[in-house]
């Protein structure tokens, strides 16, 4: 009961990108195509999920155990930053369309703050071994599910009359900020933390 | 070089490229912790902290890192710079600690900070790293102050704890929340657009 609970309270009531922040430059740098959101998307979700998982072990098993919490921050940004290359050398190796399509963005899914973000959100709120892994791939469907929300609303802004100041950025921080209002029409679903 | 471009070197940051507004690096932390005014500066001092470390570090090292290896070492250096940020807060002031949670750590993949030692410390000699890292976290720290402070003052009717509007200001919650950080942020690069329009026109 409890792992649902935390799935869905990491896909849609907190959301990552719209409660937390995390993600924003893919979110506002790649989400003008859908496709391109949804191969950002998977590519997110999937290191987020291995992130979760590894950077748990390493803590629990590594860290707490020599009593070395404070190379946290390190250690996990490199296990990231592992992580991403190979995901990268995969996806060359099985779909160079993808590949292109992501082009700069892939890269810098290491920096990007969501996947490090949840790491430390996932220490901080001690979660177990499986309520963690649960917590990395929700993040992810949640991370996915705005930027696609995000894309298709943006295929549609291309036609629409947008005042010459407003274009670019800051339209789409207003629309983001109007998808943040609408998806704390979620929050009372669950009462977490 | 003239002292003339150091001076650019360094204001560059406020206005022409600013981090957050232009070049809209670092949106996570400008987005999240500008609830008030205070957490904004603290944010924008530890920033600037670790960007000028880091800067000044990178430049010294330019020299001598592989190049395959850049972004690597890069990472490294800010996260131990972050450390000792976070390490510093933790001890001294407990309460500013709490209060911005995981975007200290989250410091370390903010990429204004790994933006500029790519595009500037890792080419250019140490007194013109320096100056663009602290130019770059000065206009970084002014952004999270504005936006702090619009937020600060309709969402809670205050500035520094200080209330600065009437009982008869009905608080608007919302500038609080995560909506009202990406429409205040939308409304104030806008802004930006029209001035530069402007001052383009005069020109």
């Amino acid at each position: 009961m409890n792992i649902i609970l935390i799935f869905i309270a990491a896909t849609i009531v907190n959301n990552i990108v719209l409660t937390y922040f995390l993600g924003i430059c893919p979110f506002l740098g790649v989400s003008s195509k859908i496709e391109s959101a949804i191969g950002m998307g998977l590519a997110a979700t999937f290191v987020m999920t291995l992130a979760a998982t590894v950077t748990w072990l390493i803590y629990h098993y590594i860290l707490v155990r020599f009593n070395v919490p404070f190379l946290e921050y390190v250690s996990f940004i490199l296990v990231i930053a592992a992580l991403v290359q190979i995901v990268e050398m995969f996806i060359r190796k099985t779909s160079p369309e993808l590949y292109r399509a992501l082009g700069i963005y892939l890269p810098l899914i290491t920096t990007n703050c969501a996947i490090l973000g949840l790491t430390l959100f996932m220490v901080l709120r001690e979660y177990n071994f499986l309520e963690s892994v649960v917590f990395g791939f929700g993040s992810g469907v949640g991370f996915t599910l705005v930027l696609l929300i995000m894309a298709g609303i943006r295929e549609e802004l291309e036609f629409a009359d947008v005042p010459e100041a407003f274009k670019g950025a800051p339209i789409t921080l207003i629309i983001s900020g109007l998808l943040a209002l609408a998806f704390m029409g979620f929050s009372g679903i669950i009462s977490t933390s | 070089m003239s002292s003339v471009r150091l001076y650019t070197e360094f204001f560059k940051g406020f206005w022409k490229d600013n981090p957050a507004f232009r070049q809209l690096l670092g949106m996570c932390p400008l987005l999240a912790v500008t609830t008030s005014v205070l957490n904004g500066i603290s944010m924008g001092i530890a920033m600037t902290f670790v960007l000028v470390c880091t800067s000044i570090v990178v430049s010294l090292i330019r020299k001598i890192v592989p190049n395959q290896v850049r972004i690597a070492t890069f990472t490294i250096i800010i996260a131990t710079f972050v450390t000792i940020a976070d390490l510093f807060l933790k001890a001294r002031f407990p309460p500013i600690s709490k209060a911005l949670g995981p975007y200290i750590p989250l410091i370390v993949v903010n990429c204004i900070i790994l933006g500029r030692q790519e595009a500037f410390a890792k080419k250019n000699p140490l007194g013109r790293s320096f100056l663009d890292a602290l130019g770059m976290g000065f206009g970084f720290t002014l952004a999270l102050l504005l936006l702090g402070a619009i937020r600060e003052s309709l969402g809670s009717g205050s500035i520094l704890d200080i209330q600065i509007l009437g009982t008869w200001f009905e608080p608007w919650v919302i500038m609080i929340l995560p909506a009202g950080a990406f429409i205040t942020l939308g409304f104030l690069i806008a802004l930006m657009n029209l001035i530069d329009e402007r001052l383009k026109k005069a020109a």
